[in-house]
Order: C-alpha cells, then structure tokens, then sequence
C-alpha cells in the first residue's frame, strides 16, 4: 500500500496538539463510500481528509464482512468486502487522500468566513469549506457490559480495549471474550498480570487456532484459569471492582478480579454527529438529492446515513450519491471556477490527475 | 395467512403476519418492531438476537457453526438463542414464537 496514502495520527500518544489542518474537504467515515468520494471529488482537484473510529479503512465491508461475497458491484461479478476496500484504495491512490483512524469526528462548528471547524475524539481539528458525512449506520465502538455498576467502572477497573500494557501490570485480571482480541490480550498480558483468568460463554473459541492452543497450555499448566460462561454481576464498591458472578448452565460461581478487560466486538452507534443540528429521521440524515447536501451549506451526507424517497442502502446508491456531491461540493471549495464535466476516458486533464498521462 | 408472535422487550406480544421464504429477522424488522439487524441478515453481527419460546426449538433446523460464533458478541446467550436472520420461515412454523433479546 502507499505510505503517503495512510497517514494515520499516533494512538496511545495523547491529545493531538498540531495546527489545524486546512484542507477543502473532510470526509467522516472511511467505508466504501467514503473511499468513493475521494475519488470523484479527486476528479474535481478536491483534496479530502478522511475520519474513521475503526483503524483501517473499509468501515462494515472490513469491520463486519470482509471475508463475505458481494455480487452487486456493477462490473464487478463477485468480490469480498476486503477485497472491495482494497480495490477502492488502490482506485484513489493518485488523490492521496490522508486518513486519521482510531477517532471519532466530535464536534462541528461554522467559522466567521463560513467555512467549518471539525474536531476528533484524539483532538486533531479540521478547517474546511466542505463537510461530508458518509457514517453508514454510526462509528463502531465497543460493546459495553449492560450491567449495573459496569458504566461506573469503566477506565477505572472496567475496560474495553488496552492503551498502555503497563495498567495492567500487577493486576488481578480477568479478560472476557472469546475472539482474537480476548486471546491476543489474554497471552500479552499474561505475564505482566498479577493473575490472569479469561471468561467466555463456551468452551469453543473463534480467534486463531495458534492462540487458541497456547492459551489451554497456560491452563492446562496452571498459569491462568479458564471460566466458562458468562459474566452475570459485579461486585465490590465503584469504581473499583472485587469479583464478578459468572453464570453458566451449571450454576454460578463467584471469580475475584481488580481489573476487567471485556471484548464483546463492536457494535455501530450514532455517535455525537447526533447533536450537530442535522435534520434527522430515525437517525438517519434528510438531504437534498439533486446534491446530497444537508439542511447546512456545505455539510453534505451520502450513503447508508441518509434518506430520501426510494433511498436503498446499496454500496452503489452511495457511490452514486458521491458523485452528485462532489458536484456541488466543487461550487464551495473553488467559488471562483467554472466546473466543466469531463469523462476519465477522454480527458487528458484527468489522466493527468489519475497519475496515467 | 402464516403468522409469529413475537414478544418485545417490554413483554409485549405481537402477533404479525409471516411470509414463506423470508428469514425471522425480516419478519420482525418488516413490522417494525424494534431489532437493529445492523448487518443486513448475513449472520455478521449478533443484533438481531433472539430466545426461541421452548416448544418450538425442536422444530428449527440447529444453527450452523458460523450462526453459533456469531452469538459470542450476544448478551445473555441462553440455550434458546438463536440469530432471527439465520431462521428462514416456512408455514410449517406457523405459530413461531420468539422473545427479542436484550439490545447490546
């Protein structure tokens, strides 16, 4: 893959403290969509950043299906949501179109001059004329134990993912969950944890194989504990945490812990786009179908996010979507230039922008 | 017409029309009773979980392995839980009854 393509912000670093990055659009959400649109705003010299909660491009296609057939893609007879991410990359590398992964898009304000303000979960600020939502059905985040006392606890003695391995050294850990990230986790932490146990609904793991068998050697020689079921309740006073109740059809029993790492998968949830006054029916986002723009000037939205009459939640609606977009969008990143439509295979001006001239 | 009753998660009982050939899953979801289905019905996610009332679990082809998986992102999996998309409908369960299980 291109290195100047992926750019991502550091994780684990701390708030991001740079200037704000001035550019003419930021896309919010990196699925095909997404992706898309870098390419027919590329078209139109739009230069696009690009914001995704998840760390890798490709949103649902990579995050829920990336080994599952898709068979309508025009021209495309058959290929897997991986596949289809990585032939879109490759499609809008001669963009270089810039990601910042592993953060959420939070907070939007309009500048003085009209043009917007963005700023992420890790801090990193934008500074556009246009503003494009492709959120398909909200960021993934975390899956959160529906316990009481579990929203108290968390990033105190209840987690959802590992920033620095160093929290957990000394800790009386219990790790839940049944993929990889429970089992990677499981075997990296084990020897900085003060004990270790790992919880999952049955004895039937869907992470690697290799981890799988190095994490039942640890049981089997008495380095960690094995608990089949599933966590129930949690005891000791918030925000710290004493033991939690592990329920299986055999009964329940009570495993002491200081610290628990739970990963249940991701689910997709709204998130604070919610507030930033868009004209939502059933979370989904009302928009101008001539330009896929928003109830705001130069905030725009396309894909799974929006409705219309006859809308259909199709990968190919949104690429459709992406085009009629970047139409308009060109109007508020070059006010003064004249747009004239050109086809990829007859304009010399466009081979020179897809890097074939 | 074929119908199921499904129970929200309030306790509440709806008995809603089936249609032969579409999946549980697009059963609830077409009258719009409150299951999120995020991934479409392509037993990728776990959120359109279901407990399948006992009388009628014997009646269902077992999940598959890939289904079985699935369920680990699920809360309160219980022996009856089932992904209402990886159920397809046919008249012979005709009276299927299934209780939407907790969102998570």
């Amino acid at each position: 893959m291109n290195e100047r393509a992926i750019q991502s912000d550091p994780i684990g670093a701390g708030p991001i403290r740079a200037d704000p990055i001035r550019t003419d659009m930021v896309i919010v959400g990196a699925g095909p969509v997404g992706l898309f649109a870098v390419f027919e705003a590329g078209l139109l010299n739009i230069k696009c950043h690009l914001i995704d909660n998840l760390d890798r491009p490709g949103g649902q296609c990579a995050e829920l299906y990336p080994d599952k057939p898709i068979y309508d893609i025009p021209a495309v007879p058959h290929c897997t949501g991986q596949e289809l991410t990585d032939l879109l990359m490759k499609q809008i590398r001669p963009f270089e179109p810039t990601f910042h992964f592993s953060q959420q898009a939070e907070r939007l304000e309009r500048l003085d001059d009209g043009r917007w303000r963005l700023t992420t979960s890790l801090g990193r600020v934008f500074e556009a004329p246009v503003i494009v939502i492709a959120a398909g059905a909200g960021s993934f985040v975390p899956r959160r134990l529906p316990l009481p006392g579990a929203e108290a606890r968390e990033g105190r003695s209840l987690h959802y993912a590992v920033r620095r391995m160093e929290d957990f050294r000394g800790k009386d850990l219990l790790i839940a969950g049944g993929g990889d990230s429970a089992l990677d986790w499981t075997l990296n932490l084990q020897p900085l944890a003060r004990r270790l146990a790992l919880v999952h609904r049955r004895d039937d793991f869907r992470a690697a194989p290799d981890s799988v068998a190095r994490m039942r050697e640890l049981v089997a020689g008495g380095t960690m504990a094995l608990h089949i079921g599933q966590i129930s309740e949690l005891h000791g006073s918030p925000p710290d945490l004493e033991a939690v109740t592990i329920k299986s059809p055999k009964g329940e029993v009570l495993v002491p812990c200081d610290t628990l790492l739970a990963f249940y998968g991701l689910k997709m949830e709204l998130g604070p786009l919610a507030e930033w006054g868009l004209n939502l029916d059933r979370n989904l986002i009302a928009v101008d179908t001539a330009t896929f723009e928003t109830n705001q000037p130069g905030l725009f939205a396309i894909g799974d996010i929006i409705t219309y009459p006859g809308k259909l939640k199709l990968i190919l609606s949104g690429f459709h979507e992406a085009a009629l977009m970047a139409q308009k969008a060109f109007k508020y990143c070059f006010p003064d230039e004249k747009l004239v439509f050109r086809y990829t295979t007859s304009s010399t001006d466009l081979h020179e922008k897809l890097g074939v001239a | 017409m074929a119908v199921i009753t499904v129970i929200d998660r309030e306790g509440e009982e709806h008995v809603v029309d089936a249609t032969p050939g579409w999946s549980v899953m697009e059963i609830i979801r077409e009258h719009d009773l409150p299951i999120e289905a995020a991934c479409g019905g392509c037993c990728a996610c776990a959120t359109c979980h279901v407990y399948v009332d006992e009388a009628w679990l014997a009646k269902l082809e077992p999940a598959s392995d890939e289904e079985d998986r699935m369920l680990d992102e699920a809360y309160q999996v219980q022996e009856n839980s089932r992904l209402s998309c990886q159920i397809p409908f046919s008249d012979a369960l005709d009276g299927l009854k299934v209780t939407l299980a907790p969102e998570f």
